[in-house]
């Protein structure tokens, strides 16, 4: 064993418990920031591991060149996409880096199988074409499916009608069909079928991704995530990487666990998220939808007014607010009332916004202290005693039907019981139902007005109308 | 064939350390989380790496310039999931320098 060799194995064992720790540690606030350098650190010590161990066999200077060229132009460009990136985007941020993993995996997988360079033979070979068709299979699905996740989160894209009717359950599986045969065609025969499986795999990664509504593509997200560390996790099968295979597992579970509390959250089951998207079309059916009558509206003066008076306020925000941007307008309007000497608190549903999460980062954004931010479990007990909740741009998560009606499809999810409050105040757009396509019957309720209108501009008009009345003056 | 076994154990071995790791997360930090794991996914670039100097040794200019797309394309991801995530992380931190007049 050569000193080099030694070297490698001592980086490496470093790297993966680097990396372990930063994942466990990217799991708590406090530790957070510093666990996601760590991971950076693993991952720097990976690269030279790497190129340690290539250095006794020698690293030509074209190969130099290439790598350089690479580093250079990707690095750059997701250095630059990172910076510019506005918060609101996130998700689909998170959505485009993750299909380029995908893409790299699945690109080192097609140059081994183009050019067997790996020197595998015998049963080693079996082996390597086994690990390349998973990659390439896995690899292509992450990068379609990221990217059209991408593009409905920006709404560059919608959902062709025939998508949303049975027909591509037909279609999905006849693509699943022939990216097995041309899996097995790979392994038997070598080589052909390569570019068939790329193909219907991509296609397939894009029929799956293509129907599910904006609202459960986090979910989406996340377990593309995890594919994408499971076609990491091949790709190390295919150069022998023992390392590329643990933090490829590592993620690949990792993100399953993620999508799965993701998938709690909204009380939805995976396979409902990928193969359903029958939620709103069986709801309306099974009585859950329906006109709303008796409904309150009233003004962006009086809720001003009845704010004013209130000792102790919630704010439960939502999808409304995060489409809005209006969250730097809230805390303008949560600083007055502060002022006043009212009780803010902020009340999180675990998968308020547009991911799980989102929410507090775009509060944090906007200057919202930490301590506000109330989980679902803390701030339901305190509803009862308080005087205004403002619902902004939220709507299943406190809809009461999930806990009163057994028939709701709703039932059963985790809300937030804000009706309890003794008064409501639901900050909408209009009356249409909220994604899962549901009556919310909190709208009906003898203590809940509605604001109609976009978040932002009833914010504005709410902060103006504060400032009116005096509240929160020095 | 010692490799495969050797592979196979570390696959099973990583694959229940990443089940445990995160068995609690507060919801505050999933989408950093997502993000953060997301990048280390883009551990491929050792794949890729490993791919280029070999290809470099077999003087395979084809695959030489695949493997530097692939290895574009990963440190896409890694760097850009990295910084994005400490962007994220950064609002999240208790004593925040305040900018009172924006």
């Amino acid at each position: 064993m050569s000193s080099a060799v030694v070297v490698k194995y001592a980086i490496d064992l470093v790297a993966v418990l680097l990396l372990a720790l930063g994942i466990k540690g990217l799991s708590k606030v406090r530790s957070a920031r510093e666990a996601n350098r760590l991971a950076a650190v693993a991952m720097a010590l990976a690269v030279l591991g790497v190129l340690v161990d290539s250095f006794a066999g020698g690293i030509s200077a074209s190969a130099w060149s290439w790598i350089i060229g690479g580093t250079i132009i990707g690095g750059l460009l997701g250095a630059i996409t990172a910076q510019r990136v506005p918060m609101t985007s996130m998700p689909e941020i998170v959505a485009l880096f993750n299909g380029c993993g995908g893409m790299s995996s699945l690109l080192v997988a097609l140059g081994v199988a183009l050019f067997p360079v790996m020197g595998a033979e015998g049963e080693s070979r079996i082996v390597e074409e086994i690990s390349i068709v998973i990659s390439l299979f896995v690899g292509s699905i992450t990068f379609t499916g990221s990217i059209v996740a991408m593009a409905k989160l920006q709404g560059w894209l919608s959902t062709p009608p025939w998508m949303q009717s049975k027909a591509r359950h037909v279609v999905n599986i006849a693509l699943a069909v022939v990216s097995l045969i041309a899996a097995v065609e790979m392994i038997r025969n070598g080589g052909s079928g390569l570019w068939l499986l790329v193909v219907s795999s991509a296609l397939l990664g894009i029929g799956v991704t293509l129907p599910i509504g904006g609202a459960d593509m986090p979910v989406v997200i996340s377990l593309l995530n995890s594919y994408s560390g499971v076609a990491a996790a091949a790709a190390g099968f295919v150069v022998g990487s023992q390392l590329l295979i643990v933090a490829g597992a590592m993620v690949g579970a990792a993100g399953l666990i993620l999508t799965q509390v993701m998938c709690n959250g909204m009380n939805r089951s995976l396979v409902s998220v990928l193969f359903g998207g029958a939620l709103g079309a069986s709801s309306t059916a099974s009585g859950g939808g329906g006109e709303y009558t008796n409904i309150t509206s009233c003004s962006v003066e009086e809720c001003a007014l009845t704010l004013e008076a209130a000792e102790r306020v919630i704010i439960v925000p939502g999808y409304g607010l995060a489409v809005a941007q209006a969250q730097h307008t809230l805390r303008e309007v949560t600083r007055s009332l502060e002022a006043a000497g009212i009780e803010v608190a902020y009340a999180i549903h675990p998968v308020a916004g547009r991911m799980p999460g989102h929410m507090n980062v775009l509060l944090a954004e906007a200057d919202v202290p930490y301590e506000q931010l109330k989980e679902m479990d803390v701030i339901n007990p305190e509803f009862p005693a308080t005087d205004v909740v403002l619902v902004l741009g939220a709507n299943d998560v406190v809809n009461p039907q999930a806990k009163t009606d057994p028939n709701s499809p709703l039932y059963g999810m985790p809300v937030l019981d804000v009706q309890q409050a003794r008064t409501v105040f639901v900050v909408k757009r209009g009356m249409s139902a909220g994604y899962s396509g549901i009556k919310n019957d909190l709208f009906e309720l003898g203590n809940t007005s509605m604001v109609f209108g976009d978040a932002k501009k009833v914010l504005g008009d709410l902060l103006g109308e504060l400032k009116e009345l005096g509240v929160g003056k020095k | 064939m010692s490799f495969l076994s050797e592979a196979l154990w570390v696959l099973l071995l990583g694959s229940l350390l990443g089940l445990e790791l995160i068995g609690k997360v507060p919801p505050t930090l999933h989408t950093p989380l997502m993000s953060g794991a997301n990048a280390i996914s883009g551990i491929t670039v050792l794949a890729a790496l490993t791919l280029i100097i070999k290809a470099g040794n077999d003087g395979n200019t084809p695959l030489l310039a695949l493997g530097s797309v692939s290895l574009g394309f990963a440190l896409f991801n890694v760097v850009g999931g990295f910084l994005v995530t400490d962007r994220m992380l950064a609002m999240f931190s208790r004593k925040p320098a305040r900018k009172e007049n924006r």
